[in-house]
């Protein structure tokens, strides 16, 4: 299921202004990799490159080459909307639609994918559901509105409504800023269960997060403001902890900088 | 005891120390001002509210406000009903179901039935052709456009609100008539198999042309109110519908249109009403004809608000109880509207309500 994504020499812009330079670096199959460095770096940009919501902005575009399993994913050719499906993205604060029942919002994604049967979408909610550790808790209500719940669990159905149309890769945009501990517990009790399918990207500004869940960790960092972001260092995630090579990083996990 | 005084006892030495309007407390800053002046934060006693100044002032002022909206309401009812009820009395023929209109004879015989219907057909054909083009804009503006195009494009359309409905009318008599004849005409050789473009002519001034006219009217309304909620949906659920891999009109049927319904079906319902209400244009391109017809292409047609406009001038005293009574009627349809438009968005106020 999962996927192998492939970066080398993505810069990304905004109009004229470079956001990100030249970043490079491998994500394997079935790891969480977290993304991390002060605001403003560029590690959500490089994020929203990979599943090409980057363009959706006016005038943004990168340059370099981005593949999936050794598919270019800028390639002209390419449906953008089967690269998103194929990349599944969650997002900072909790966006289930606000017109939708629980089950809607979970079942949306294959609805727009042309899922049509009513036993087809009511496993795919059930499961998924599950798999986001939040059936319990939603069961008996499915047809309230999603965004009545609490913000832990309207993340958690939106994580749902993410893997339902079982993507590849899952990439993860500051998913617990606005989540309490506890929530922010579940969630990446959830992201160990999900590494077992998917293929998990996760910009994170909590260290101690970063250091929990992730194999591998990419460390963002930007000279001064108005500069573009680079990729400083991409390890395991042990040895950015514990012993990075660079002096930014090291500065920047021990709290002396950013 | 007596060597260690009690703390109330302390507080009571300190109050009568105390005098003027403004004591100072104990633990006060430095006022910025002055000493005399306690700071803002300052102690002592809590000062005695207000009793008339300016909140109770406003608060009289939008209480009349609010009231005024009910005298008003309660005085049209009054002045309709005691003018209406004498001419319903009056009348020889059954008010609801006659299907004619001569209220200044001495033995009066009028019905309401060919102007409810001719008013309630119009309007319907006007929204049929109006809220699709007004969605298709309304999108067009808020999510395709450049941003360029979309800003002059969203003037011209609120100027086209504000041309008044005589020129409309003037217009659609005038200029309109003529392709609508021709395209009635066309209408009737081909699908003539069809009721409504049925019969033999003469066509022109018919419940398409008035119904047409009436669809540019309430255009305006239905778009700038449309776009307007079009704009508010938020950024982020867009981005969740792309990020689910939709298409750029499935994102629009995922997000934008649902949660703009509530404001869309409010903005027809007010095109609705100016459709309904409307006077002047449809008293000029409308036929003038008494009868019940679903025919659309002939000449003919006819509305409560343009028929008040056409015979109020030769009118006597029942005559225009008789035309009042038929306002009460156009009253009592936008009403009922009114309350299905509201009851609609009342269905899915839970899942509004926690949009926000």
């Amino acid at each position: 299921m999962a996927k192998r994504i492939e970066a080398s020499n993505v810069s990304s812009y905004y109009g004229n202004f470079k956001a990100i330079d030249s970043v490079s670096m491998v994500v394997e199959p079935k790891t969480i990799t977290a993304l991390i460095g002060p605001s403003g770096c560029g590690k959500s940009t490089f994020l929203r490159s990979i599943n090409r919501m980057h363009e959706v902005l006016p005038n943004a575009r990168i340059e370099g080459s981005l593949t999936i399993d050794e598919q270019n994913i800028y390639d002209p050719d390419v449906d953008v909307t089967a690269v998103r499906r194929l990349i599944g993205m969650v997002f900072q604060r909790p966006n289930p639609f606000p017109t939708m029942s629980i089950y809607e919002n979970v079942v949306a994604g294959l609805k727009l994918n042309g899922v049509k049967k009513k036993s087809l979408l009511d496993d795919a909610a059930e499961q998924s559901l599950k798999s986001a550790n939040l059936w319990n808790e939603v069961k008996d209500r499915l047809s309230r509105p999603g965004a009545g719940l609490s913000g832990g669990q309207q993340q958690r159905l939106c994580i749902a409504r993410t893997i339902a149309v079982e993507p590849q890769v899952v990439l993860m945009d500051e998913p617990c800023s606005a989540l309490d501990p506890i929530s922010t517990l579940a969630i990446e009790d959830l992201m160990f269960k999900l590494k077992d399918r998917f293929t998990i990207i996760i910009v994170t500004h909590n260290m101690q997060q970063a250091a929990r869940v992730s194999d591998k960790t990419g460390f963002f960092s930007i000279d001064k403001t108005g500069d573009p972001g680079r990729l400083i260092e991409y390890d395991d995630t042990q040895k950015i902890f514990s012993n990075p090579t660079e002096k930014k990083t090291e500065d920047y996990i021990t709290g002396r900088f950013g | 005891m007596g060597d260690n005084p009690s703390r109330s006892e302390n507080a009571t030495a300190g109050d009568l120390g105390m005098t003027g309007r403004h004591p100072q407390g104990a633990g006060t800053g430095v006022s910025p001002r002055s000493y005399e002046e306690p700071p803002f934060g300052g102690g002592g006693a809590l000062p005695k509210k207000t009793r008339f100044g300016m909140e109770a002032g406003f608060r009289g002022l939008s209480v009349a406000a609010g009231a005024m909206v009910l005298v008003i309401i309660v005085a049209i009812a009054v002045f309709l009903i005691s003018k209406a009820v004498p001419a319903i009395n009056a009348d020889t023929e059954n008010f609801l179901t006659y299907k004619s209109w001569f209220p200044n004879e001495t033995e009066p015989k009028f019905g309401i039935a060919v102007l409810a219907f001719g008013t309630v057909l119009t309007s319907i054909i006007a929204l049929l052709v109006a809220v699709p083009i007004a969605l298709g804009i309304a999108l067009f503006l808020s999510h395709y456009a450049p941003k360029r195009l979309a800003t002059p494009l969203g003037f011209v359309i609120d100027l086209l609100a504000a041309v008044p409905s005589v020129v409309f009318g003037l217009w659609g008599r005038d200029v309109f008539m003529e392709p609508v004849r021709n395209f009635s005409a066309w209408l009737n050789e081909y699908f003539s198999w069809i009721p409504i473009f049925g019969g033999d002519g003469p066509f022109g001034r018919s419940v398409l042309l008035g119904s047409l006219v009436l669809a540019i009217m309430v255009l305006p309304i239905v778009t700038s109110l449309s776009r307007e909620v079009f704009m508010q949906t938020p950024g982020m659920n867009e981005e969740a519908a792309l990020a689910l891999g939709a298409t750029k009109w499935e994102m629009v049927r995922t997000a934008v249109l649902p949660y703009g319904k509530p404001g869309v079906i409010a903005a027809v319902m007010l095109g609705l009403g100016r459709a309904l209400g409307e006077t002047i244009a449809l008293a000029l391109t409308l036929g003038v004809v008494f009868n019940i017809s679903f025919n659309i292409i002939e000449n003919g047609g006819n509305s409560i608000a343009a028929n008040i406009a056409n015979s109020f001038g030769e009118a006597n005293e029942t005559g225009r109880g008789a035309l009042i009574a038929s306002g009460l009627v156009l009253f009592a349809i936008t009403l009922v509207v009114n309350m299905a438009a509201r009851a609609i968005i009342y269905r899915r106020r839970e899942f509004r309500d926690s949009a926000a």
